[in-house]
């Protein structure tokens, strides 16, 4: 293997360094490197480059990776969460990157987020303070319920599951434009949310945070209808419930 | 995973804290678009994640002058250095395309076909950018060699 017929083009000598090249063509370079000195010691001096490149980035791997890299600790950010809502919590958390977030759909025009969550704290503050009729439907009929308030409103209207709440029920509400869902939470400690809907000029929008007389709400809109989860002013235990309304919606929605 | 992404970052932008930005955006933007990943190799969507953002940020950098895109230009050369920093100097002389080329494919493995996906291109565009790429490192790497100057 001497003098092999075929000549090497340059392509195939990388090709040979990076192993990219068919088997049975490389006793073919070695021979003609073996009479090209010069092109060996080319190829060599990649070898060289190669070592060079482990030997200086190489104790990289060896770092512990930093807390903010770590997996867990993204992902404890639900994905759809992130992706379109609290844009404002995460920006912080981001910002530092320099790519800034593209929210999911345009923010919607102030006046719909102010109609909507007034309306929903509206309602908020009538019911929750309601012992004996705060809802129309029971939460032990929950079925009926969703089923009543799906063909009032016209849309799909499902009550989600909230760990650690239970569904007290629910009523039908005169909305900004046309009929909203009214639905209401309590914990065993008798904290109580409400979760409205209504029907939305905008497609999708992201997350607007409103604390208005001890009471907070969060505001969002997705395929077409608006979301108001009214809570305390607990703002951190807001955004937990918000979140799982949230989650359930994109799951029975998508 | 998370250290090789941070290892092939750290390479391409030669700054421990942009790498790593680049790597939290890049998995942060993984996690978030995940239902758009229609099966494929994760590990090449990582890598082009980062080397998609790596772009847009020096994109955002434009009013600075490119980083010596000739070794004529290397006028900074600030006396004898160890091999590591001569290689992360000569890194510094490449383009974009092919500093990450040359990375994908000889610090991190990758072969031509994965290298041509992440980036785009044919994989005809891949071999010609690394061979220039190798080219240029080593020229920047032998000073000795007559047809560069060599600025003390």
């Amino acid at each position: 293997m001497t003098d092999p017929k075929i000549p090497v083009t340059e392509d195939e000598l990388h090709a040979y360094v990076d192993n990219e090249l068919p088997a049975e063509r490389r006793g073919d370079v070695e021979a003609w490197l073996a009479a090209h000195p010069d092109e060996a010691e080319r190829v060599q001096s990649w070898r060289a480059m190669a070592e060079a490149l482990h030997a200086r980035y190489d104790s990289v791997l060896d770092e512990a990776v930093p807390k903010r890299l770590e997996i867990e600790r993204l992902v404890r950010q639900p994905r759809r969460w992130v992706y379109g809502a609290i844009a404002a919590t995460l920006a912080a958390f981001v910002a530092g990157g320099g790519v800034g977030w593209i929210a999911r759909g345009v923010a919607a025009a102030p006046s719909t987020f102010q109609s909507f969550t007034l309306d929903a704290l509206d309602a908020h503050r009538l019911y929750v303070v309601e012992v004996r009729h705060p809802v129309e439907v029971p939460g032990s009929e929950r079925d009926h319920l969703q089923q009543w308030l799906t063909k009032r409103c016209g849309w799909d209207v499902r009550a989600p599951e909230l760990a650690g709440l239970k569904l007290v029920g629910g009523r039908l509400l005169p909305g900004p434009s046309g009929p909203a869902s009214f639905l209401m939470y309590e914990s065993t400690s008798g904290e109580r949310f409400t979760v409205y809907t209504a029907k939305a000029e905008t497609e999708a929008t992201q997350m607007r945070y409103s604390l208005q007389g001890g009471d907070g709400a969060l505001f969002w809109a997705d395929r077409g209808v608006a979301y108001v989860v009214s809570g305390g002013s607990d703002r951190r235990r807001l955004t937990q419930v918000a979140q799982a309304v949230y989650d359930q919606m994109e799951k029975s929605g998508g | 995973m998370i250290p090789a992404l941070r290892r092939y970052a750290r390479a391409l932008t030669r700054d421990a804290d942009i790498a790593d930005d680049l790597v939290q955006d890049t998995l942060v933007r993984a996690l978030r678009s995940e239902r758009l990943f229609l099966g494929g190799d994760v590990r090449s969507w990582l890598y082009t994640i980062l080397t998609n953002l790596n772009k847009n940020r020096r994109r955002s950098l434009a009013r600075r002058p490119p980083l010596m895109p000739l070794l004529d230009n290397n006028a900074d050369a600030s006396g004898t250095e160890g091999e590591g920093r001569d290689i992360a100097r000569a890194l510094s002389t490449l383009v974009e395309e092919q500093r990450s080329v040359l990375l994908l494919v000889m610090l991190e493995g990758m072969s031509y076909r994965e290298v041509a996906d992440i980036q785009g291109v044919p994989i005809g565009t891949v071999m010609s950018r690394l061979a220039r790429a190798r080219a240029h490192v080593r020229a920047s790497l032998d000073g000795e060699r007559p047809a560069l100057r060599r600025v003390k």
